[in-house]
């Protein structure tokens, strides 16, 4: 046995300074599908109790929907549990070649290849597609898997400032001796709710011959008017060189990802990226599942119109309640309080007021930037979210934080 | 303040805070423990004394601790600019 006591003392004291940083994450059971009303055990042990979810990435209400549900069990029934197999050994079935191509077809690219997760993706595609004599530029705020990615790749890393295109343009400049530039970016910035300047970046980007990297996991399915993305949204569908995307949030809301773009980068990834190469292939049922959610969302927009709404009304709710929140059109909706606790405090009391939410704070988000994430849903009903501003309200007025502005907000954070 | 602070004073300023980010960046503010740099955009400010100074950090020694503040960092810039870095 190697696991030794003093080794476990090590990893103890390690936990222990993570507690001690209030940075512990615990889980809360589940008892219910996913959807607008959940029951949740927490903490663990108590009775599950019903509440309003506002914090899931099912922003088209997809997750437990009658039709997906029935489309995984025609695809388990039809094609089986699992491959037990990578994709190129013996992996590939015919539904996956349908998948990817359907992805195609939506996102606007020229061939999408199917990874485990988006995470996947964005850790597989840089170092396939690139090396020392290239260069990366990314937003700052690009989501961590899109860091994770940079960092295995020997590409030189260098960033600009969120969404200023300055920044980027002086970026570009500097490094016009790489033999191939490429701009990161997410679509919608999964913890401020705001979106790239997509178009601006695609001007610079042909302006400074660099390729484009979305990634539009919170966007697929939804922005734009017929739901392609950020891209569509922005007006520079067939623009993007690569986008990686996930059906783990709008898309039925289980597991997978894609990189979708340029026939010979897709290609690279197909041959070279390494969580393609040695991870199982994307199982039957989901698979399945995600042709059916391409199906629904493409036969009409009526849910991610309806997430719009809801969208703008939860905005229009919170500002009139007197919250500080951040300007923007997505489905996320960050209420800003600034200090870590006052969000972990907010966060479990409006648990016990019925509303399921989470506080997050640093080093998730910048330090002095703590928040509220909200996240709305297709599957809300306006009911939902009146029911919901006033947990909001009742605990705004318990912390006395309604109607203050930032300066005073961040004036009340603990030092 | 000598000429290399400053000049690494400005580079963060400039690098890093959005224009309505009034934070004073003195030699000893906190840089990447108080959240205005980050790890991930660390290395454009290695890149920047590397070219600026024509020296070369070993990545073992761009530590977050010796990316703290700009006296550090100047530190840093002294160190190898006496030692080479195969040294």
């Amino acid at each position: 046995m190697a696991f030794i006591n003093s080794i476990r003392n090590s990893y103890q004291a390690e936990l222990e300074g993570i507690r001690t940083a209030g940075l512990f994450k615990e889980e809360r059971y589940i008892h219910s599908p996913q959807g607008a009303e959940i029951e949740v055990e927490f903490p663990a042990g108590s009775k599950p109790r019903k509440c309003i979810n506002i914090c899931a990435n099912n922003y088209l209400g997809l997750s437990s929907h009658p039709e997906v549900i029935a489309a995984a069990h025609a695809g388990l029934d039809s094609r089986g549990y699992g491959m037990s197999s990578v994709r190129f050994i013996c992996g590939t079935q015919d539904i996956h070649r349908e998948l990817e191509n359907r992805l195609t077809d939506f996102l606007g690219t020229e061939d999408t290849l199917l990874f485990p997760s988006c995470m996947d993706a964005n850790c597989g595609f840089f170092e396939a597609c690139l090396n020392e004599q290239d260069v990366m530029i990314a937003d700052r705020l690009v989501h961590a898997s899109i860091v994770d990615g940079m960092r295995l790749c020997k590409a030189m890393q260098d960033t600009f400032k969120h969404s200023d295109m300055e920044h980027l343009e002086e970026k570009l400049q500097e490094h016009m001796d790489k033999r191939r530039r490429i701009v990161l970016t997410d679509g919608v910035f999964s913890m401020d709710g705001d979106m790239a300047k997509l178009d601006q970046i695609v001007e610079l980007a042909e302006k400074y011959d660099a390729m484009v990297f979305l990634d539009d996991s919170h966007a697929t399915g939804f922005i734009g008017k017929t739901g392609r993305g950020t891209h569509e949204h922005c007006g520079v569908l067939g623009h993007i060189d690569v986008i990686t995307t996930t059906l783990g949030k709008a898309m039925g809301g289980a597991s997978g990802g894609c990189v979708s773009g340029r026939r010979e980068l897709v290609e690279m990834c197909r041959q070279r990226a390494r969580p393609f190469l040695f991870s199982n292939s994307v199982p039957p049922v989901i698979v399945a599942a995600a042709i059916k959610v391409l199906e629904l969302i493409t036969r009409t927009t009526e849910r991610r119109d309806k997430l719009e709404w809801n969208a703008k009304y939860w905005r229009g709710l919170l500002k009139d309640a007197g919250f500080d929140i951040k300007a923007g059109e997505s489905p996320i909706v960050p209420v800003m309080l600034y200090d870590a606790k006052l969000a972990q405090d907010f966060a479990r009391d409006l648990f016990s007021e019925g509303v399921y939410a989470v506080g997050f704070f640093f080093p998730v988000v910048p330090k002095g930037q703590a928040r509220i994430r909200t996240q709305l849903s297709a599957a809300h009903e306006k009911h939902h979210l009146d029911f919901a501003i006033e947990a909001f309200r009742k605990v705004g007025e318990k912390y006395g934080i309604l109607g203050l502005g930032k300066k005073e907000l961040m004036a009340r954070c603990a030092p | 303040m000598d000429e290399l602070s400053k000049m690494v004073c400005d580079y963060v300023r400039r690098e890093y805070l959005e224009e309505d980010d009034d934070r004073e960046i003195t030699e000893d503010t906190r840089l990447i423990s108080g959240g205005i740099v980050d790890s991930f955009s660390m290395v454009s400010l290695k890149r920047f004394l590397e070219k600026k100074y024509q020296i070369q950090i070993p990545d073992a020694c761009a530590t977050p601790d010796a990316f703290d503040t700009v006296r550090s960092i100047v530190a840093l810039v002294h160190q190898f600019q006496k030692a080479p870095a195969n040294a």
